[in-house]
């Protein structure tokens, strides 16, 4: 028994000896706590009712496919801006407006994994005009109009598997980047074995042009590459504006588990393109025209339908011998993110397997390029030697690095998921200066004016993945973290920790007053150009062309015009286009109709919205408005009467008259 | 020593009920002692032309200018018809009549700032009681409400 018990003790003894053994090697050099006071953090985050925030900060949805819209720092959350998934509580993807926007060569796809939201830019600062966010599955890059918030465009990038080196722009908004992550064969269709994957499999980095003046995407060219995956992306900045960076990996070209296969070179590679140079050569005719299908929705006018404009040609430019536009860049070990620091001459690599950060010198780059310093060249790509373009190397940053931001003091901030931390490192040099805990595992991360030439940097937001005992428990999943912490001394402190919505990848922060300054508060009335808008009450009607039947119907506190309607029958296609004829700030008014198979339909004031209902049964059909909308707005109501198919009711419509 | 200990949180209590009701109480017995119209806020030219951005008398010729009329019903038909019949009380009063009972810039003031005009004009005040509506600001700019007083002209003109 004694012996039992001694030997019991031991094992016990031995155990909690492993695991902290274990907690010791997994956290590496233990990371500081950084919490600051209490009360000092609560007054640095506090925003006193009825003030505003300093910063605008967008969050992508990651599998909510959305963009989600917070205050900073009080962590506020102010908005979920439906962009790749229908969203029933606004009726994106479910009005006849918005279906036209998830239309892609697939058909109409409800749903998303957004990722990398970017800020429009202007002389490489942030301007605050659009947001550009990228559809990982089904590859998609879209544009959110900052004056309304909403989701204006949405253009499908063909011979892409997986657009996740997307959405960056360039500094003056030349081109916003996708890039296919899984390569695939870039021929349309293309039905071949999966093994012939280093034959006839193909990776596409996409630069697609930007108009200056309405922010629209036009399908610029695709550039043809080895078939690695294409992981993340940044444009140049100053120095190194006319070039953008993608990391690769799987340069071991696998195609059955990656986690092993794509795991055993030393090094992969940075693509570094010149698009100023790429572009030029298209623009000389050394690019070729392929058929490709993809869809472009967007509004032709103010208002109205989404249209689908479907594409069928795409110009790409595969690099030949001579040409040199692309470089690669050997990098160790499967790097995640390339970040380019705010003079553009530092680029840091995230090697999810390295033990080091890489950090590569622009300048050291082109003096390479210039002296051919060159190891090889995998299709007509020449490979620059290691040594000739590495600034330094940053020791012991934690196991996992993965995104780098600059505060453009002089320091650099990466998000280190295995050993969940952030470390701040000096870009002079290339030491760990900080290190602070993140709870937990973190991913991307984000300084407030990040991946701008001027950063803004008074916070850093941290995304993390796993929230467990950080706050109340909602079950077994809980929803993604994010952590702000205060980056504006030497030492970074935690201030804030709040539950986002979806998973977050990536975030951008802008000074707050960039955007106010231009967001409407109305859809002027005189400027509504649908084709169904009602723009004179008295032309409130029903019309029926065969089974087809359009309600003209206008809303204001507290009705609808009209609000009594009969002669539609059963097999008929019913169009409820419904104005909101409200000229003030956030009067919202929204429809339903018992038994549409169908989302509510909300309409912000001065917007013309139409919801599609197909009634089954005969009946009497109750509508009413689902926005709360005055002390009245019980009283906002109406009734369709629905007759049989062969029935001989005749169309008719009123309000007001009992 | 217990007294003492007595005393001490009766006048940390005494502090802290002075201070909470300090905020707020006060607000509280001012609102209470407001009259239900606040006529003794509003100056002569408010009384009679309406609260807004209209503060001078403005001039109108005896002639109507056609143009203006048309722009008025346009404006009059896409923006207050929801609500406002010509003849005949809807959500709110008819509209026949009103340049005889009112001043244009009394019409203007109250179509370019509704809320303050419900808020605190007594004429405001009678017809919130009346129709328990408020009539919502409708994005119509100075211009416009000029338009409308003309097409309310030429319409009560022909009457």
């Amino acid at each position: 028994m004694k012996k039992d018990k001694t030997q019991k003790l031991r094992s016990l003894f031995v155990g909690i000896g492993l695991i902290a053994a274990a907690g010791l090697i997994l956290a590496g050099c233990p990371s500081q706590q950084g919490m600051m006071d209490t009360r000092d953090a609560a007054q640095k985050v506090y925003v006193a009712p009825g003030e505003h925030d300093e910063y605008y900060g967008f969050f992508s949805g990651g599998y909510s496919g959305q963009l989600s819209v917070w205050g900073l720092p009080s962590g506020r959350f102010l908005k979920v801006i439906p962009v790749f998934s229908q969203d029933p509580e606004t009726g994106y993807g479910y009005s006849e407006e918005t279906k036209p926007l998830l239309q892609t060569s697939y058909g109409f796809i409800p749903w998303d994994d957004s990722h990398h939201p970017h800020i429009s830019q202007t002389n490489g600062d942030a301007d605050g005009r659009w947001i550009y966010i990228n559809a990982n599955n089904t590859p998609r890059i879209a544009r959110i109009d900052l004056q309304t918030f909403e989701t204006k465009e949405i253009l499908e990038l063909p011979n892409t598997g997986g657009n996740h080196a997307s959405s960056f722009v360039t500094s003056n908004s030349e081109y916003v980047i996708g890039a296919t992550r899984f390569s695939i064969p870039y021929e349309m269709d293309l039905d071949v074995p999966i093994d012939s994957y280093s034959e006839e499999f193909r990776g596409a980095l996409s630069f697609i042009e930007l108009d200056p003046e309405t922010g629209m995407m036009n399908m610029g060219f695709q550039i043809i590459v080895p078939p690695y995956n294409y992981d993340l992306g940044r444009a140049g900045k100053g120095v190194s504006e006319d070039w953008v960076f993608f990391t690769t990996y799987n340069t071991e070209e696998a195609h059955t588990m990656l986690e092993v296969n794509a795991s055993r070179n030393d090094k992969d590679y940075i693509a570094a393109v010149n698009w100023r140079r790429a572009a030029e050569l298209v623009r000389n005719g050394h690019g070729e025209t392929m058929s490709a299908e993809y869809y472009h929705n967007y509004y032709e006018g103010n208002q109205g339908f989404a249209i689908n404009d479907v594409k069928d040609q795409v110009t790409v430019l595969t690099p030949e011998d001579g040409q040199e536009f692309i470089y690669f860049l050997p990098t160790p070990k499967s790097p995640h993110g390339v970040d380019i620091d705010p003079t553009g001459e530092y680029i840091a690599a995230g090697g999810k397997l390295a033990t080091v950060i890489p950090v590569h010198s622009f300048s050291r780059m082109i003096e390479a390029i210039e002296n051919r310093d060159f190891e090889g060249n995998v299709e007509n790509i020449p490979i620059l030697s290691y040594d000739a373009t590495i600034a330094g190397e940053v020791e012991n940053p934690g196991l996992g690095p993965l995104h780098t931001e600059f505060d453009g003091r002089g320091y650099a901030y990466t998000s280190v998921y295995i050993s969940s931390e952030i470390v701040k490192w000096s870009l002079e040099t290339f030491e760990v200066v900080d290190r602070i805990d993140a709870y937990y595992s973190i991913g991307h991360l984000m300084i407030t004016g990040g991946d701008t030439k001027n950063p803004d940097a008074r916070y850093l937001v941290g995304l993390t993945k796993t929230a467990k005992d950080r706050y109340l428990p909602t079950g077994p999943k809980q929803n993604h973290p994010a952590q702000l912490y205060d980056i504006s001394g030497d030492r970074m402190e935690l201030l804030l920790d709040f539950p986002t919505i979806g998973e977050p990848h990536y975030a951008q922060a802008i000074r707050a007053d960039k955007i106010t300054q231009n967001v409407k508060q109305i859809y002027e009335m005189e400027e509504n150009d649908h084709p169904h808008a009602l723009l004179r009450i008295a032309d409130n009607r029903v019309e029926r062309d065969g089974d087809v039947v359009r309600i003209y119907m206008g809303s204001t506190r507290s009705h609808f015009r009209p609000d009594n309607i009969e002669g539609i029958r059963v097999g008929d296609t019913v169009y409820i286009h419904l104005t909101n004829l409200e000229q003030e700030w956030d009067v919202v008014h929204g429809i339903a109709v018992k038994g549409a198979q169908n989302s509510e339909i909300l309409v912000a004031p001065g917007q013309t919205k139409t919801l599609k209902w197909e009634p089954t049964r005969t009946g009497i059909y109750p509508f009413y408005c689902t926005a709360f909308c005055s002390a009245l707005h019980q009283e906002m109501q109406g009734y369709i009467r629905v007759s049989a198919a062969d029935s001989d009711v005749s169309l008719a419509w009123r309000t007001g008259t009992n | 020593m217990t007294s003492i200990k007595n005393l001490l949180t009766t006048f940390i209590f005494l502090v802290l009920a002075f201070s909470l009701t300090a905020c707020g109480g006060e607000e509280r017995a001012d609102r209470a002692s407001q009259p239900d119209t606040q006529e003794e806020g509003l100056t002569e030219f408010e009384l009679e032309h309406g609260i807004g951005p209209i503060t001078e008398r403005i001039t109108l010729d005896d002639e109507l200018d056609p143009e203006k009329i048309e722009k008025g019903r346009n404006i009059y038909e896409m923006k207050c018809e929801m609500c406002h019949n010509m003849q005949g009380r809807m959500v709110g009063p008819p509209l026949a009549g009103v340049t005889e009972t009112r001043t244009p810039e009394f019409i203007m003031n109250f179509i370019l700032n509704p809320r303050e005009n419900i808020d605190r004009h007594p004429i405001g005040q009678a017809l919130l009681r009346e129709y328990l509506t408020q009539m919502p600001y409708q994005n119509v700019s100075e211009e416009d409400a000029r338009a409308l007083v003309e097409f309310m002209r030429d319409y009560d003109a022909n009457l």
